[in-house]
């Protein structure tokens, strides 16, 4: 089977279920670049490359790049999903939130609740997650769990190319909004990708390793951190079972709580901050579905509670590492009460 | 109006040190001497320094992702800028922002931004402290041509005519925002045309000329300090480099970066105009030159030695008080 | 006692992929005697733990390696040998063992190449041929397999023959478009896929499903066929399971998909992970649901087998076996009793629906012998 990187994952994904529905289009700042200059069209193909040749395939009308207003991208993509097209648009930086966060609080999450079930808003907003490439702090961000917090709202935080193209084509054919926040330190990673279409359900976590010992829970980036902790601990005799959840809204409860119940012990990795993140959430509910089978307190490793500093040796302080999840892991395994 | 000798001295090397500072930092990046991304000013000297030329250091600006020329411009110490990009610790926000976030507050300069139209409302904020302070002080808000179409640009004009504040928005339309062409992105590609209909006034003016600039800025500068209201001056000018170091510029035409410079060069021209005049001599212009060329390298010396923030940096300054 | 009455105890090579794998645990201790066919080992790979038989009898001389190790394919485990045989002559086996096995990237890339598409009935299908000469094995895996469950066979059939598995239409490798996946559909395929590969004479080895459209087409076109061997085939009877058939179709999530394959196998804690995770994967793609909807509509609709071979079956003339697990849950093997009886039929103890996983070693075997009788 084919090996494919995030980015040729999530494109092929887009290509093909553009193909295949009339009614999908892309939307954004630079999606393809180079419109209204003396250049090339497709200069950018995405600010990263993501999107690159869509516009060749698909043309102007179904590619269509923007000024640069997310306010009016998110707000016309969702007017355009309530009333008939199955619009990605693009939030470049899952920082620039701050500018357009009414359109998908507000409206996208709620226009479904509020017109009592009568409207779908299949809307899917692709935004680029994560530090680590020294973006500093309005474009290093891993803002997923502000998205989580809203009711209405799918959070989809893929790990690796093979998610990232089933998860998208899910997203794109769900009739509910999904943020699909694609973190750009794994672009570049490959793994087996099928040629062909495929979807994976939300809500279905991936158990990325068995382990009886200490429950890892880890996302994005995060799982490749977590496995190389995984390695390094098994040498040490301490076996750890790393869930992946791929998804955050819905997030896969059952498959956390019966590893823990099996486990005894568990650890959160999350690159975003700490307060009122996706580890404290997931703290919370297994605290409360699996605290009889809990040994040690569960744990998170988190960025601190900062925004992202621009000097690269802060930058790595501020993001989880192998060696802090180990720690931690540790930690646990070796709590007694 | 004519300007005195050592005003056009302080205008060359201000727009010399800018040209220089991004000459030398392409190198650096380059060279992988800084992390993160950079987006360069060459070619848009005029504007920054035509404007700033006229702002005291308690008058406020407020600049983009591009924000090197306007910091200097400003009065930022240029070997604190340097460091910064370096994310070393004596860098003008001690390594922690970088280039996108280069501030000084005590030189009046708000902060690069790296949200497109985070700029406007602040300045809005800062002319009306002003104002409200009884201090005769201005704040200007630097906006690319992308940046004019965003919706917080729209409503900070409004905001301050409606308040009647000291503001001054100078959209600087170097043509592209990121990759996209002024000609797509704007409905209506007369910005300054387009903010009169808020009910400033507004005028647009070649960034390829200092003098043309200068004199814009003075005239909004002065109509601001007397109470009356906010203006806006639309630069038309060009960037001699992509949206940020790296960028492929696959969306310019052939030779087209080449072409400006040769054609649309503000230093060039600045030159040409008061020699022509004999307002200052070519030796006086090559001395500039010299003393700018030993003021970047001192800067790039000093930011090479500085030393990395320390570890506990990470934590500190996320509040005033804990 | 010289050497050579001493056997090797090597790391099997399960499917063509396996480079190496982990000693899970010894199921005899040094000096016991052992018959052969005995379980002696278990071994752990990424896609299952399998057991080792042994070859032949005698007694365990030596172990080599201890459980927990990893080793490569083809590397000394055990030793074997007559009762009496000296330590240092097993010393001296031991120590001048070498290790035949090809590179690692070899392997690899020999999977990779061994598997290409043909054009059958006009539909395309992936195949995994292996080995060379003779009357070809054909194998032809059951409802919602594919090639790779062929994969602690074919290795050891290919040493004598040339052998293909295919994946059907609607699952591996192959076109998801069944049409109506229907007894006439899917025989016209096989009959297209032995031509595309150049076949004129097969032995058909068929599971489940498989073993029905194996059958079919030896109904059909007998003269193509030298011998037909059904393991836990359909078409033999009316019972199926049908909450198996119903709940792998509607499958989406892993533990669905792994409360399922437990149903398959005697001992549901043998699926592992990787099992589960390539049939989540299958599951996913487009067309697959609706692929096994069809076929499952057309062969098993109402929780009953709409086809019955067991007439047509009684009137061929070739040599026709039967091997089924004992503790068979989705086609009982009593079904087996409906053949000929000049049909050969297995019937393995402690075995469920795949005996061609579950009991390799024994299923390779019967199947050889098969083939060797009809060469």
């Amino acid at each position: 089977m084919p090996l494919k990187s995030t980015r040729q994952a999530i494109n092929e994904a887009l290509a093909q279920e553009m193909r295949r529905d009339p009614r999908v289009i892309v939307i954004g700042e630079d999606v393809s670049g180079g419109a209204g200059t003396d250049g090339q069209r497709d200069a950018y193909g995405g600010v990263l490359g993501v999107t690159k040749g869509l516009i060749g395939q698909f043309g102007d009308q179904r590619v269509i790049d923007t000024p640069i207003t997310e306010s009016a991208i998110m707000g016309a993509a969702a007017g355009a999903a309530v009333t008939g097209l199955r619009p990605v648009a693009e939030l470049m930086f899952c920082d620039f939130l701050g500018v357009c966060f009414d359109q998908l609080l507000n409206q996208v999450a709620k226009f479904r609740y509020m017109f009592g079930g009568k409207v779908n808003t299949p809307l899917v907003v692709r935004t680029m997650i994560g530090a680590g490439r020294g973006a500093a702090a309005q474009h290093s961000q891993s803002l997923y769990q502000l998205f989580t917090a809203v009711p209405g709202l799918k959070v989809v935080v893929p790990s690796n190319a093979y998610d990232a193209k089933g998860l998208l084509i899910q997203a794109i054919r769900d009739d509910d909004p999904v943020i699909f926040c694609e973190h750009k330190l794994i672009y570049d990673l490959k793994t087996e990708v099928p040629d062909e279409a495929y979807r994976i359900a939300f809500g279905e976590a991936n158990i990325v390793r068995d382990g009886d010992d200490v429950t890892v829970v880890a996302l994005a980036r995060m799982v490749h951190f977590a496995e190389a902790a995984a390695t390094t601990l098994a040498s040490e005799g301490i076996e750890c079972e790393i869930i992946d959840p791929r998804t955050t809204s819905p997030l896969d409860v059952d498959t956390i709580v019966e590893s823990v119940e099996r486990t005894g012990r568990l650890v959160i990795v999350d690159e975003s901050t700490p307060r009122c993140g996706v580890a404290a959430d997931i703290s919370a509910i297994v605290a409360e579905q699996a605290f009889g089978a809990l040994k040690a307190p569960i744990r998170r490793v988190t960025a601190p509670h900062t925004p992202v500093p621009f000097a690269p040796n802060l930058e790595k302080l501020y993001i989880p590492d192998a060696a802090r999840i180990a720690a931690a892991v540790r930690e646990t395994h070796g709590f007694r009460k | 109006m004519q300007l005195s000798r050592d005003l056009l001295k302080k205008a060359y090397r201000d727009m010399a040190t800018i040209r220089a500072f991004e000459e030398r930092v392409h190198q650096e990046f380059t060279k992988g001497a800084i992390p993160g991304f950079v987006h360069l000013y060459a070619g848009e000297e005029a504007s920054a320094v035509g404007v700033c030329l006229h702002l005291r250091p308690d008058d406020y600006i407020a600049s983009t992702h591009r924000g090197h020329g306007h910091s200097i411009a400003k009065g930022c110490d240029v070997a604190g800028m340097m460091a910064e990009l370096f994310g070393r610790e004596n860098g003008l926000c001690g390594g922690k922002g970088g280039s996108m976030h280069i501030a000084d507050l005590d030189r009046g300069m708000l902060g690069a931004n790296g949200i497109v139209g985070g700029g406007p409302p602040l300045v809005v904020g800062a002319a009306l402290t002003a104002k409200t302070l009884g201090r005769d002080g201005v704040a200007v808000c630097f906006t690319g041509d992308g940046g004019s179409n965003q919706g917080t640009t729209f409503e900070a004009m409004n905001m301050a005519v409606v308040l009647k504040v000291p503001a001054i928005f100078v959209f600087e339309n170097n043509g592209y925002g990121e990759g996209t062409g002024h000609r797509y992105a704007a409905g209506n590609p007369d910005i300054a045309g387009r903010a009169a209909g808020f009910g400033l006034p507004a005028v647009r003016v070649s960034g390829d000329n200092f003098f043309a600039v200068h004199e814009a800025a003075g005239e909004a500068v002065a109509r601001a300090r007397a109470g009356q209201g906010p203006s806006v001056i639309e630069v038309d000018t060009v960037r001699f480099f992509g949206h940020h170091a790296g960028d492929a510029q696959l969306y310019r035409g052939k030779d087209e970066v080449k072409r400006l410079r040769e054609e649309r060069d503000c230093l060039k021209n600045f030159r040409k105009s008061v020699t022509e005049a004999a307002l200052l001599t070519p030796a006086e212009l090559a001395e500039i030159d010299a003393e700018v060329a030993t003021v970047i390298d001192d800067a790039v010396k000093t930011a090479s030695a500085g030393a990395v923030p320390a570890e506990t940096e990470l934590f500190t300054d996320v509040y005033a008080s804990y | 006692m010289t050497g050579a009455s001493l056997t090797a105890i090597t790391m099997p090579q399960w499917g063509l992929t396996m480079t190496e794998g982990k000693v899970v645990g010894w199921l005899k201790k040094p000096d016991q005697p052992l018959t052969e066919g005995e379980e002696l080992l278990e071994i752990e790979t990424t896609k299952i733990t399998n057991v080792v038989e042994a070859p032949v009898g005698g007694t365990l001389k030596r172990i080599v390696a201890e459980a927990g190790a990893t080793l490569p394919v083809g590397a000394l485990l055990a030793v074997i040998g007559p009762a009496g045989a000296s330590p240092a002559d097993v010393d001296s086996f031991v120590r001048n063992f070498r290790v035949v096995e090809p590179a690692k990237e070899a392997v690899g890339a020999q999977a990779e190449t061994l598997t290409r598409e043909i054009e059958a009935g006009g539909r395309r299908l992936r195949v995994l041929e292996t080995g060379e000469g003779g009357i070809p094995v054909v194998l032809v895996h059951g409802f919602g397999a594919d090639l790779g469950s062929w994969m602690f066979v074919q290795p050891s059939l290919a040493r004598g023959r040339r052998t293909v598995a295919l994946d059907l239409p609607g699952h591996g490798g192959s076109t998801k478009d069944v049409g109506s996946g229907d007894r006439k559909t899917m025989t016209v395929v096989l009959a297209g896929a032995l031509e595309a590969l150049g076949i004129g004479r097969a032995h058909l080895v068929g599971h489940s499903l498989g073993g029905a459209i194996a059958a079919s087409l030896a109904i059909a076109r007998p003269a193509s066929v030298a011998s037909l061997t059904l393991i836990a085939s359909a078409g033999l009877g009316a019972e199926i399971n049908r909450s198996f058939i119903e709940g792998f179709v509607r499958a989406e999530r892993r533990k669905e998909v792994a409360e399922l394959l437990g149903v398959l196998i005697h001992d549901p804690g043998a699926v592992s992970r990787r099992m589960v995770e390539d049939v989540l994967r299958y599951k996913r793609l487009d067309g697959v649901p609706e692929a096994l909807a069809a076929i499952a509509a057309a062969w098993f609709a109402d929780g009953r087998q709409a086809v019955d071979l067991r007439a047509e079956i009684a009137a061929l003339d070739i040599p026709i076996q039967a091997i089924w697990g004992e503790t068979d849950r989705v086609i009982p093997a009593s079904h087996a009793k409906s053949l000929p009886k000049s049909a050969a039929v297995h019937v393995l103890a402690g075995t469920g629906h795949m005996p061609h996983m579950e009991r390799a070693g024994e299923v390779s075997q019967l199947i050889d012998r098969v083939a060797l009788r009809e060469t």
